[in-house]
């Protein structure tokens, strides 16, 4: 039987850090942005809120957007390890969270739109378990807001209207009309995790799973590595700019990922991630103490 | 860099093109999802918001004992209350919308009738945003929608945004949104 307390407090203590605190990799690609900007542009105006944002929320212990999102909890546990108590505590920190302010009342009943003022509802918050090769529980927990998870889409190749083809020439123009499609709806400058192949639900799980990715990194897969490059380059001369006011800052980053799929299927699954990936993660051990934090 | 604050200075509006900077202060309503529905639909509202200003926001705030902490607060996307929109814009004489992202045709058009400027503000930034809160002067539909989309009502100082639709209906996003497509269709031709 593990001791709640511990593993409720060090959850909580990853929320906090999630929510208020954006990770290094992902601030530094925001100040490369920033000095790509003219100076005394909208674009270079937008990204200076936002650096500014990023330095308060962290000295101020306060969530650095609003929209605190879906939470989205992967962990990887021992073998043997009870997932049924580490959920319970995962439900219980977050409650917690939202009663001191690190997550905002964000979870509403589909149907009578009642909202629930714990955020702990039916598959929220969303985890997942799987389990690893280690003595200690790797947690990694991702927020995503609303408005970036609106302007997500799956594309299932062939598609007439963009004369795209099942070949990766074909999930170029997938990606690219995406982005286009998105403007600044999603708070530009966005981060797009990309899946081809799987079916319509692995598809998104896998495009989410790419935001766990440092920004820094490239595919292993060479030919998704050179389309990763060739993304950023053509996103930069789409000229949406943050917030869709114009400007080369489009996209921070893109991460594409591969799984199979059926002979009669080819999707294209985007999601897109806003300026605020809010990604941490930390490794438990076998009482619920930190041992190290990630990212 | 003009100042616009409730009461608002219709020539001063008047003024102002896409693409400037500005200054707002004083009184804000929040309105989302609900709240705009509500509205358009007919539902009553218990506070005159004629010729005001609404910001397109669901806040995060905190109870500490009889006070209201505003912790997080930043835009929504606009785009969500486009078919309410020109309807409380006729309705309630609104002068200012704040939001992010833009809108489209119907309120571009109801911007140019009835005379509304858009404001466009960085997106996410809510710690920054949530300082220029100086006073809480009240919420609405509080127990309906709940905190987060609740009508909220602000007092706002030194609050920067940038006109992205102005009083003739010009849209800074309509231009970005076309030379974006030109762009678009030769990447995918190449």
């Amino acid at each position: 039987m593990m001791k709640s307390a511990h593993w409720v407090r060090n959850l909580g203590e990853l929320i906090r850090r999630t929510s208020t605190d954006l990770p290094a990799d992902v601030e530094l690609s925001i100040r490369k942005a920033l000095h790509n900007e003219k100076r005394g542009s909208h674009a270079a105006w937008i990204l200076s809120t936002i650096l500014q944002n990023i330095i308060l929320s962290r000295k101020k212990n306060v969530p650095l957007c609003q929209d605190t999102g879906t939470l989205i909890f992967y962990f990887s546990v021992p073998v043997g390890f009870d997932t049924n108590a580490l959920a319970a505590c995962t439900r219980e920190a977050v409650a917690d969270a939202t009663q001191k302010g690190f997550l905002r009342q964000n979870t509403i009943d589909a149907i009578t739109g009642e909202s629930f003022s714990t955020n702990i509802a039916p598959s929220s918050p969303v985890l997942c378990f799987q389990q690893g090769a280690r003595k200690t529980v790797d947690v990694r927990l991702v927020m995503k807001g609303g408005g970036s998870e609106n302007v997500s889409i799956q594309y299932s190749l062939p598609d007439e209207n963009l004369r795209a083809g099942r070949d990766i020439e074909g999930v170029r123009k997938c990606i690219l009309d995406a982005i286009w499609k998105a403007q600044g709806n999603g708070c530009a400058p966005g981060i797009l995790g990309i899946c081809v192949g799987g079916d319509r639900s692995s598809g998104y799980w896998h495009a989410k799973e790419q935001f766990l990715r440092k920004l820094g990194d490239k595919s292993e897969v060479k030919i998704l590595a050179k389309l990763e490059e060739n993304i950023m380059k053509d996103a930069r001369k789409l000229g949406i700019g943050p917030m869709g006011i114009g400007g080369q800052s489009t996209l921070l980053g893109v991460k594409i990922g591969a799984i199979s799929r059926l002979p009669a299927s080819y999707f294209v699954t985007i999601s897109y991630m806003c300026w605020a990936l809010r990604r941490r993660g930390v490794l438990l051990g076998p009482e619920g103490g930190v041992q190290r934090w990630l990212y | 860099m003009k100042t616009l604050q409730y009461p608002f200075n219709e020539t001063i509006l008047k003024s102002l093109q896409i693409g400037e900077e500005v200054v707002v202060n004083g009184r804000l309503y929040t309105g989302r999802d609900r709240v705009h529905k509500y509205i358009a639909q007919g539902g009553l509202i218990h506070v005159d918001i004629k010729n005001s200003a609404i910001f397109h926001c669901g806040p995060l705030v905190v109870k500490n004992g009889d006070k209201w902490n505003v912790l997080a607060l930043g835009p929504t996307t606009s785009l969500r209350h486009e078919s309410y929109m020109p309807i409380i814009i006729e309705k309630y004489k609104i002068k200012l919308i704040l939001g992010k992202g833009g809108m489209g045709e119907i309120t571009r058009n109801a911007c140019r009738q009835y005379g509304c400027v858009y404001l466009q503000l960085p997106g996410g930034a809510a710690a920054f945003l949530a300082e220029k809160v100086k006073k809480v002067n009240g919420v609405y539909f509080l127990k309906e929608f709940g905190t987060t989309e609740a009508m909220w009502d602000f007092m706002v100082e030194d609050l920067h945004a940038i006109v992205a639709i102005d009083y003739r209906g010009r849209s800074i996003f309509k231009k970005v949104q076309i030379s974006s497509h030109k762009k678009l269709k030769q990447l995918i031709s190449e």
